[in-house]
């Protein structure tokens, strides 16, 4: 069930107090608890839970023809899929436009900051190049899947192993791993979101309070440089409110990665 | 009190000459268990009180909804059923202009209602009553459903002890929604987490004490404490005068004895 408007009127009064129902502050995250190598069979994986939120997130890699503007590139695809079993509003079939735009923010955070070298994923100019398949899978929705996503896509993509490739017969050699890793840059770039209910900012909101933001950001940053950013919502951010925005996705950034730092 | 003993569905609860009741069927002799839960035998009767699954809306049930959609002749609510509930025109005690549903309640706003009737088409709803309608304060939650009885206590005990604590105004929906309302946002908070524990802990006899020292220790700390304490657990002084400053406001809503006598020493000092 959505927020009622009561309970929205609540969580409204509250947060300008700067309080918030589960008593955090507005900055701050809910416990960050990260499972690795959840699948056997995938390069890499990981299951990431926020809270109540849980999201999975796998790598697979294989051996593609390249885009003809880019012959000497590798691919990378992303997709994010709303499983019917983590909330009851969500549906079977096409994936909705939630989903596609979780995926297309991932996807955009990580090609841009160059986290992935593609020059390096290729095997023969113009004909073989491999392709990085990231696939999300929603468990549990509890709020800000979006960034539970984007915590576990850097370190799935971190710890994934590359397959084997038997260059003779041009042939991918699925279920066998090298202890090669994908061929990524040191700058790990970590997509935060801010969400903006009345006047305030808040991070991480539960389902309760995801429901009734007035707007979001989404910014994908290494180490203080900004690579991709999306606003979601209908509501309008000022001058003032945009760089309290960066200010605080900054400070959330280091919380965050001092949290993760372990698992890169 | 009969024996307790959980049971899943198809397990064959008891043989011979028994009655099935809730949740239960009789096939030939055996009296076999249709949902998950607790199997309870007082006498010959056999039902089953359900751990889990989801609401069955009833004739009579006093539930919580929220509008979800204004139609030309009334309100579709999401109940939180399988079954979609339909409140009627004619089942608001006042005059309602017909072009203008959004002025006794609109989308998003949440009612307390009573159930008046479950066909195949859905569930027809009605506000016509006393203590029924549009809710206009406060915060809702969900519970399960199953859980409803315990939250509510033996006679009403439970929701007593609640509401004496926290000072709150609670409606608990059959639906497994609940209405706090306070006069401090903090307060509806406490009984939230109050209605939490309950359910949480809803399988231990004695709840009922449980819960009041769940309060005691809980309560006078609550709105200050979860931040403060983590910051000023060297500096005592500052908690002293923190927690003078609290007994003094819990002592106007006559809180423990405790409190007070904390209260009376450091007034002597």
């Amino acid at each position: 069930m959505e927020t009622p408007t009561i309970t929205a009127n609540r969580i409204r009064q509250y947060l300008l107090e700067d309080k918030r129902f589960d008593g955090r502050d507005p900055d701050e995250f809910r416990d960050l608890e990260i499972e690795m190598d959840i699948s056997k069979k995938a390069e890499g994986s990981v299951k990431v839970k926020l809270g109540k939120t849980e999201v999975i997130v796998g790598v697979k890699m294989g051996v593609m023809e390249p885009y003809p503007d880019s012959p000497d590139k590798g691919n990378l695809i992303t997709t994010a899929e709303l499983l019917p079993l983590s909330s009851p509003r969500v549906e079977r079939g096409r994936p909705g436009i939630e989903s596609i735009e979780i995926g297309r923010v991932i996807d955009r955070c990580i090609r841009e900051s160059g986290f992935i070298d593609f020059e390096k994923l290729c095997i023969k100019e113009g004909e073989k190049v491999w392709t990085i398949f990231i696939d999300i899978y929603s468990i549990n929705d509890d709020g800000n899947i979006l960034d539970a996503a984007a915590i576990g896509t850097v370190i799935a993509l971190k710890n994934a192993k590359m397959p084997k490739y038997d260059e003779k017969e041009e042939k991918l050699l699925h279920d066998e791993h090298t202890d090669k890793s994908i061929p990524l840059t040191k700058e790990i770039p970590l997509s935060l979101t801010i969400y903006k209910i009345g006047d305030k900012f808040i991070v991480d909101p539960t389902r309760e309070e995801e429901d009734i933001i007035e707007a979001r950001v989404t910014i994908g940053s290494y180490e203080g440089s900004i690579s991709s950013i999306q606003k979601g919502e209908e509501s309008s951010l000022t001058i003032d409110q945009m760089s309290e925005v960066l200010d605080m996705n900054e400070k959330v950034w280091n919380n965050i990665f001092k949290q993760i730092k372990k698992h890169l | 009190m009969g024996k307790r003993k959980v049971v899943v569905p198809g397990e064959v609860i008891a043989e011979g000459d028994k009655l099935p009741g809730e949740g239960t069927k009789k096939k030939g002799k055996q009296i076999i268990a249709m949902r998950y839960g607790l199997a309870d035998e007082s006498a010959k009767l056999i039902k089953i009180i359900p751990l889990s699954g989801v609401y069955h809306p009833r004739r009579g049930n006093m539930v919580i909804g929220k509008v979800d959609e204004l139609t030309f002749n009334g309100w579709r609510v999401d109940i939180d059923a399988a079954e979609s509930a339909f409140l009627s025109l004619t089942e608001v005690p006042r005059f309602v202009n017909k072009n203008n549903l959004e002025e006794v309640m609109d989308i998003g706003d949440v009612a307390v209602f009573k159930i008046q009737g479950v066909n195949k088409r859905g569930v027809d709803l009605t506000i016509k009553s006393r203590s029924l309608g549009k809710i206009d304060e406060g915060i809702i939650i969900k519970i399960n459903s199953n859980k409803v009885p315990r939250v509510i206590g033996k006679e009403g005990s439970m929701i007593k002890l609640i509401k004496e604590n926290t000072g709150c105004n609670i409606t608990v929906g059959q639906n497994g929604l609940v209405w706090i309302k306070g006069d401090k946002i903090d307060n509806e908070l406490l009984a939230k987490k109050a209605i939490i524990f309950v359910t949480k802990k809803s399988f231990i006899s004695g709840l009922t004490e449980e819960v009041e020292k769940w309060f005691e220790e809980n309560k006078p700390s609550q709105t200050k404490a979860s931040k403060t304490e983590t910051k000023t657990k060297s500096s005592e002084k500052a908690k002293k005068s923190e927690k003078s400053e609290e007994s003094k406001e819990s002592e106007k809503k006559n809180e423990e004895d405790n409190d007070k006598k904390e209260n009376k020493k450091e007034k002597k000092k």
